[in-house]
């Protein structure tokens, strides 16, 4: 049961990883990284799940005494996704700019990436 | 574990394996946008609302949209340099 | 290094993390097990400031610093972003071309969504600290929605209901005033965010003390952010180089 859950989260990150490695495109590198990221979204949701608990948002319905889900690793998730985001745009204005300086975005082919 | 919660791991599994095998960007920004979804339904079944609300809006709709912006510009480029070449040849 | 050797060192790598994940995954507390602590913490300090939201209430109020950070990385990323795509002196802005083929059903599908996504949008940022939402998901509804019009109208629309200096500065004041009320806190109480704001009673609209505040500020910031964002990469995609991409090297 752990390891499925959890395993979930480790998979996205190594096949984001993985996507890095092989990738043929700076704009398919940055799209993988992202996939990379959100594991740690799955894995912390996973990690403050609780079974037959509810949301952490308290209404008439839902009195403060009841069970719920880690709010604590939910308000991390909430920063990752918008950092997350922020930096996708910024590495996806890096790319644009490659592009504009080198005439390609293929990593193999870029002459100051080569190592 | 409900079978929601099991069905819904699966779905972003294969998803984002699916975004990264994507080879051609154009297309990537669609199953980006798909594997968004999968991450919102699979954080509405954890019971996290505000998490599903935010990667709806950011991972299903606005990152999509840059990286689909992104390579349009770079296919215009590439397009006008391959006119150039060819107005060049001829 | 040649791909297949980059890839075979990858999957080493990769295999060595896969078993350090299943190590560390089988020793933690089972999936959806009783054992939250900082839950057991959170909830109480959320109960005793009445906001409802205790997601808001970690992200604006026990943690508030930390989303201030937050903020700040958004901002600069933002300036980033601006600095990398500004047009260089070469590239003119094109018009966009004139009308595409666009189904009239589209069109009216977007002038009819975009009050819809902009109310929904501000009541979200609104009700952050008692109901599931807040300034991030707001913000991002609300640039989102903007840009319903150009789905619904056309690229020109959208240029003219988005004065791009408007966004600007809306960004830098929604992140400043974050940082003068933290300020505020820091001189009422010595400490930096510090919730001074009468936090009214639990559930309703006046309650949580700062939380819905920081809220509408966050949501300022956000959306304009994320508008300024958009609009780099739109701005972007429809301009040209004019002397066609630079010589490789020139300059550097």
């Amino acid at each position: 049961m752990n390891l499925y859950a959890y395993g979930v989260a480790g998979w996205l990150l190594l096949v984001g990883a993985f996507g890095v490695v092989r990738s043929a495109n700076l704009v398919h590198a940055v799209v993988s990284l992202s996939v990379a990221q959100s594991g740690t979204y799955v894995l912390l949701l996973c990690v403050g799940y609780q079974r037959a608990a509810g949301a952490p948002v308290f209404g008439s319905t839902l009195r403060p005494s009841t069970r719920v889900t880690d709010p604590v690793v939910q308000a991390m998730t909430l920063t990752d996704i918008v950092v997350s985001a922020t930096v996708t745009a910024l590495l996806l204005a890096t790319a644009v700019q490659v592009h504009k300086q080198q005439g390609t975005v293929d990593p193999n082919r870029l002459s100051a990436l080569k190592g | 574990m409900t079978p929601l919660i099991v069905m819904s791991l699966a779905l972003v599994a294969v998803l984002g394996t699916a975004v990264v095998l994507t080879n051609e960007p154009e297309r990537q920004a669609v199953t980006l946008s798909l594997f968004g979804l999968s991450l919102t339904v699979l954080f509405v079944v954890l019971q996290g609302p505000d998490v599903a609300l935010s990667q709806l809006g950011v991972g299903a709709a606005v990152v999509p949209l840059m990286v689909m912006l992104a390579i349009r510009r770079m296919r215009r480029d590439q397009e006008r340099e391959a006119d150039g070449r060819g107005e060049a040849g001829e | 290094m040649s791909s297949r050797g980059r890839l075979a060192l990858f999957l080493l790598g990769a295999a060595g993390v896969a078993v350090l994940f299943a190590t560390a995954f089988l020793g933690m507390p089972a999936f959806g097990s009783e054992d939250h602590p900082y839950r057991d913490l959170a909830v109480p300090a959320a109960v005793r400031h009445a906001t409802a939201n205790v997601v808001s209430s970690v992200n604006f109020d026990q943690r508030g610093i930390d989303t201030f950070g937050e903020e700040t990385i958004v901002l600069g990323s933002v300036i980033g972003v601006a600095a990398l795509l500004r047009p260089a002196q070469r590239e003119s802005e094109q018009r966009p071309p004139p009308d595409r083929h666009r189904l009239e059903s589209t069109t009216l599908l977007g002038y009819v969504l975009l009050p819809v996504t902009l109310v929904v949008g501000l009541d979200v940022v609104a009700h952050g600290h008692v109901s599931p939402g807040g300034g991030f998901q707001g913000g991002v509804i609300l640039a989102t929605g903007f840009h319903l019009l150009y789905l619904a109208g056309s690229y020109q629309a959208l240029a003219r209901l988005r004065p791009v200096e408007i966004f600007d500065r809306g960004e830098a004041l929604g992140a400043g005033l974050f940082g003068v009320l933290g300020a505020a806190g820091l001189a009422a109480t010595g400490a930096f965010l510090a919730n001074v704001i009468p936090t009214g009673s639990f559930g309703q609209l006046f309650s949580g003390g700062t939380v819905p505040v920081l809220n509408v500020l966050v949501g300022l910031e956000v959306s304009c952010g994320a508008v300024v964002l958009l609009t780099h990469f739109f701005t972007e995609a429809i301009t040209l180089s004019v002397g066609g991409r630079r010589e490789r090297g020139g300059g550097t």
